[in-house]
């Protein structure tokens, strides 16, 4: 289609950009063997010892976890209500029907510190009027509430692929709601839901501004690299191996999501 | 996995089926999807109810009150918040000039890391989407994401690293020859940071639109005899623009919001900064309110812009 | 219709009892009651502080710095710490989400009294700490944490705001803070300074030795022309400035890669420097210096009260006491440590010079009230912060 200069051209720097990404990430797993406290370059160094200490430090693997529970538990409710959300603008005409898509993108794009206060003030009524706490629990909410747009987003545009020729035909052979609901409705949009799940998973395990207002003294693993990274002596070593590591762990289950979506995708289409 | 009704006696010969002698009582489920069955608005209901109770109640709830407190004021001896309504935030912020200059520095940058952002995106976008064979795809792919798994804290630091005075890009100019660059904490190191923090979320709505152009759009428009730069400015670019648009929302709008890059790499301060010192160190919550509003007030009209054009469905 | 609206008027009925029922009901964790206790309790397993850096060190910055650990074993009191890098950070911290989130913090002059006045802090029973009488005299019942002859903590350490330069580069050897606040000086770029609104005071002891036509007394009570003349010094500084610094690693980041070469440091900045073999060296300049005493106060919502009385007794013992002021440099409010750190270094420190301590100018909230015949003409805490905003640009 375009021109063999062009083809190269953009192959270039397509590849550059790409490099361009890859850069400070090159660092960080070089810094992950320094062995010196200070963060100059060059290496002085090379050493091992960050490894051990972060693999043997509990505020670390505190953070991991708290981390983990809070990405979790933010999915989930975002699967729940972002489907939910999707299939009522989906399949019902009603008033305040646009605004709804504009109502759920709002916590993600006004910026993350109005989120933040704004849920951290609701937090503390919540608190004089039945005694909520900041805690994990209250990490979560904040996540979730902007979570659930990207699940939203994918299952409606997903749905919007779907015919509801498909839901009628079951319903006329006999199943009730549910069976629809999870022979033919969920297989169409299981994509939707792991491409929303895992995004909603990455954005709520990364999260820090919105985390900052809402934890009260709990440790998500950004919350405790923040500290970490600001302290040469102890903390920074502990971060380049840390997020080396996670970098590493994390490959896997978002080469397997995307694979599974790949696949998923090539059959759905040619079904209808 | 089909409970079957009863069947017409004659098709049953003709087609070698059986049919059931007694009726069947119909399940719970089954009952509750008949009585659902005919009322649209109940299932309506029972979908939308919990995440408007969530996003309506919880969030739109504490927004609305954030900016209301805005109009409030803190009581200097005891530190709490006096429901006074009155306009004297938006006079401080009005009368003092640092405030404005804070805010024009932070939309600038906004502005300048979108157009940085499109500019190094388009290209990575159109090769992954059009020109790249469909093997590689999904690796490149995966190569853009990868990075947002590495806490954005961290890479923003690595950043401070390479920049910093004797760091690693003085290091490799020095060897090349041309000397320290000495960027160091600048408004150019924030200016680094930004876009290469909000790259690939510039790059994927891009991908998304670009990937969705069917190939006989840009065959028919050869056939009409158009150059490869005129079908490119007319039929691939308009088609590539809701996602663009979409791309840059998020470049502009953590832009807008942003506090931790320019505490980590710069030494100038950001709208994010001025919210985030006056809420918590300088417990002064009606004026971060207040002066959180420019930037929502700027996200409000450029959302709807946005809308207008298209890029809600590339998000 | 019926059916949504019915079901829809349930779920606001259900919110109205929720909310009903629960403005009755109070949060059910242990607090610190009204009056002191008499007694300290068995631990509650936990301890939450907010510290300066270097207060509560566990091992992980330096293997020989550890008295967190044998507390922890003693009294079975598990501690967790932020460290944060302001005392507005730390009033703010204490005051989120109506107290209660942490037990305890090390306070300096120009939060206690803020926490002491919003109701934050808690009334300590004196008797119920075994060092409190060895504490140096000045510090038993400091106006920054004795009201009306109520004691709201225990002093912990003190110390003063030192000028930190590079001896590699910065020659010959500084005696002035005109090294940092001259607009013209040969250090201009690779300056740093504290980032927060009180240290315009800094730039205030500058001008009451070198401007004595303002008449300057106090440098945190400032009419408004005195703090315009602090204010002009520090808006040219900030040109030179090339990153403020808050919480300690922020700073010896920064000398370490040789952005900045001299700047206003806590002296445990210097000795983290020289342990890692960088050349750099910490004086008390001609024109005097601000500083710091700190006191360990307990939340009024404290959820481990226990376990905090226990910290302070802890904190105080003489071997506990020299243990932090060898690690950070800093001045201990009990004396006693001084037979465990030797008289070289107590002298060095000038842990028991009355004249040393009278000459640095200890953190406090700037009022509007002057405290003299002035009267309210001082500018308050709310118009520095204001200011200080100014100055960074």
């Amino acid at each position: 289609m375009e021109s063999k200069a062009t083809r190269v051209l953009v192959r270039t720097a397509a590849m550059l950009v790409l490099a361009f990404l890859y850069i400070p990430l090159i660092i960080i797993v070089l810094y992950a063997f320094n062995g010196s406290i200070s963060q100059s370059w060059p290496i002085q160094h090379w050493s091992l010892e960050w490894f051990s200490r972060a693999w043997h430090d509990q505020a670390v693997r505190d953070a991991l976890l708290a981390s983990l529970k809070a990405a979790t538990g933010a999915t989930v409710i975002a699967l729940l209500l972002g489907s939910a959300a999707a299939f009522a603008v989906h399949r019902f005409k009603f008033f305040g029907r646009d605004a709804v898509s504009f109502a759920l993108v709002l916590p993600i794009a006004l910026p993350g510190i109005v989120t933040g206060i704004a849920l951290a003030s609701a937090i503390n009524y919540g608190g004089d009027l039945f005694g909520m706490q900041f805690g994990l629990f209250t990490v979560i909410l904040g996540h979730a509430t902007f979570c659930i747009v990207l699940v939203y987003n994918n299952v409606v545009a997903r749905l919007r692929r779907t015919s509801l020729s498909l839901v009628e035909a079951s319903q006329d052979l006999g199943a009730d709601g549910w069976q629809t609901f999870r022979f033919v409705v969920l297989p169409s949009i299981r994509t939707a839901l792991v491409a929303g799940g895992l995004l909603a998973f990455a954005l709520s395990w990364d999260e820090i501004v919105v985390t900052t207002f809402t934890a009260g003294n709990v440790q998500t693993l950004p919350l405790w690299i923040y500290g970490a990274i600001r302290n040469p002596q102890s903390g920074r070593g502990l971060v380049n191996v840390v997020a080396m590591a996670v970098m590493l762990a994390s490959f896997i289950p978002v080469y397997f999501a995307q694979r599974l979506t790949r696949q998923t995708d090539a059959m759905g289409t040619t079904g209808l | 996995m089909h409970r079957l009704l009863g069947v017409d006696a004659e098709v049953d010969r003709d087609q070698g089926l059986t049919k059931r002698t007694e009726p069947r009582t119909p399940t719970r489920r089954l009952q509750l999807s008949a009585a659902l069955h005919g009322r649209p608005r109940l299932k309506l209901a029972l979908l939308l109810v919990p995440p408007i109770v969530w996003i309506g109640v919880i969030y739109l709830g504490s927004l609305t009150l954030l900016f209301a407190s805005a109009f409030w004021r803190v009581d200097e001896l005891s530190g709490t918040i006096v429901h006074d309504w009155g306009l004297q935030n938006f006079r401080t912020i009005w009368e003092n000039e640092i405030y404005h200059t804070v805010a024009f520095r932070t939309i600038k940058f906004a502005a300048a890391v979108t157009v940085i952002d499109i500019m190094l995106a388009f290209p990575l976008a159109y090769y992954v989407a059009r020109i790249a064979r469909p093997k590689s795809r999904p690796v490149i792919l995966l190569l853009i994401v990868m990075p947002l798994w590495s806490s954005y804290l961290v890479r923003a630091f690595a950043w401070r690293t390479i920049l910093s005075h004797n760091g690693v890009l003085d290091w490799a100019t020095s060897k090349l020859g041309l000397g320290a660059i000495g960027i160091g904490y600048s408004d150019t190191a924030v200016l680094i940071v930004f876009c290469y923090l909000w790259l690939p979320f510039v790059i994927l709505p891009i991908y998304t639109a670009l990937e969705r152009i069917p190939s006989s759009l840009l065959e028919a428009s050869q056939d009409l005899g158009a150059k490869n730069a005129t079908t490119f400015r007319r039929v691939v670019l308009p088609l590539a623009k809701p996602g663009i648009v979409a791309g840059s929302i998020f470049s502009f709008a953590l832009t807008l919001g942003d506090y931790i890059a320019p505490s980590l790499v710069g030494k100038t301060q950001f709208i994010g900064n001025i919210v985030k010192d006056n809420v918590g160190a300088a417990n002064n919550a009606p004026f971060a309110a207040a002066y959180a509003l420019i930037p929502v007030a700027i996200m409000a009209v450029y959302l709807t812009v946005a809308r207008r054009m298209g890029a809600f469905e590339e998000l | 219709m019926k059916r949504p609206a019915r079901i829809a008027a349930v779920i606001v009925a259900s919110a109205l009892l929720l909310a009903a029922g629960g403005v009755d009901s109070k949060p059910t964790h242990a607090r610190a009651s009204a009056s002191p206790p008499t007694k300290i309790g068995k631990g509650e397993g936990q301890l939450d502080l907010i510290a300066w850096d270097g207060y509560v060190e566990s091992g992980k910055n330096d293997p020989k710095a550890d008295w967190v650990t044998p507390f922890e074993q003693q009294t079975g009191c598990k501690v967790t710490v932020k460290f944060e890098p302001t005392s507005d950070d730390m009033v703010a911290a204490m005051r989120e989400g109506g107290g209660g989130a942490y037990d305890g913090v090390s306070a300096s002059g120009d939060a206690s009294n803020r926490l002491i006045a919003g109701g934050n802090v808690a009334v300590v029973n004196t008797k119920l700490i075994k060092g409190f009488s060895d504490i140096n005299k000045k510090l038993q019942s400091p106006p920054h944490n004795t009201v009306n002859g109520k004691h709201y903590g225990v002093s912990f350490m003190w110390g003063a705001n030192v000028l930190l330069y590079n001896t590699d580069v910065v020659k010959p050897a500084p005696t002035s803070w005109s090294v940092v606040f001259d607009p013209k000086s040969p250090y201009a770029g690779k300056l740093t300074a504290y980032d927060s609104p009180i240290y315009i005071a800094d730039a205030a002891i500058y001008l009451k030795a070198t401007k004595p036509s303002l008449k300057i007394t106090d440098p945190y009570e400032l009419t408004p022309k005195q703090l315009a003349a602090a204010v002009a010094v520090l808006k040219p500084m900030a040109k030179g400035i090339a990153k403020y610094w808050g919480l300690a690693g922020d700073e010896v980041d920064l000398f370490a890669n040789g952005s900045v070469v001299a700047g206003q440091a806590w002296p445990y900045q210097g000795v983290a420097l020289q342990r890692d073999g960088k050349p750099v060296r910490a004086i008390i300049p001609k024109e005097k210096v601000t500083g710091w005493a700190d006191t360990w106060m307990m939340s009024s919502k404290a959820k481990h009260p226990n376990c905090m009385y226990k910290w302070m007794n802890w904190t105080l013992t003489p071997e506990v006491q020299a243990q932090v002021a060898a690690f950070v440099n800093y001045d201990p409010a009990n004396p006693k440590a001084c037979s465990i750190l030797g008289q070289a270094v107590c002298d060095g420190l000038h842990v028991t010079d009355p004249k040393y301590f009278a000459s640095i100018s200890f953190w406090k909230t700037p009022l509007s009230n002057c405290g003299d015949k002035r009267g309210n003409a001082c500018t308050d805490y709310s118009v520095w912060t204001q200011k200080w905003t100014e100055i960074k640009g």
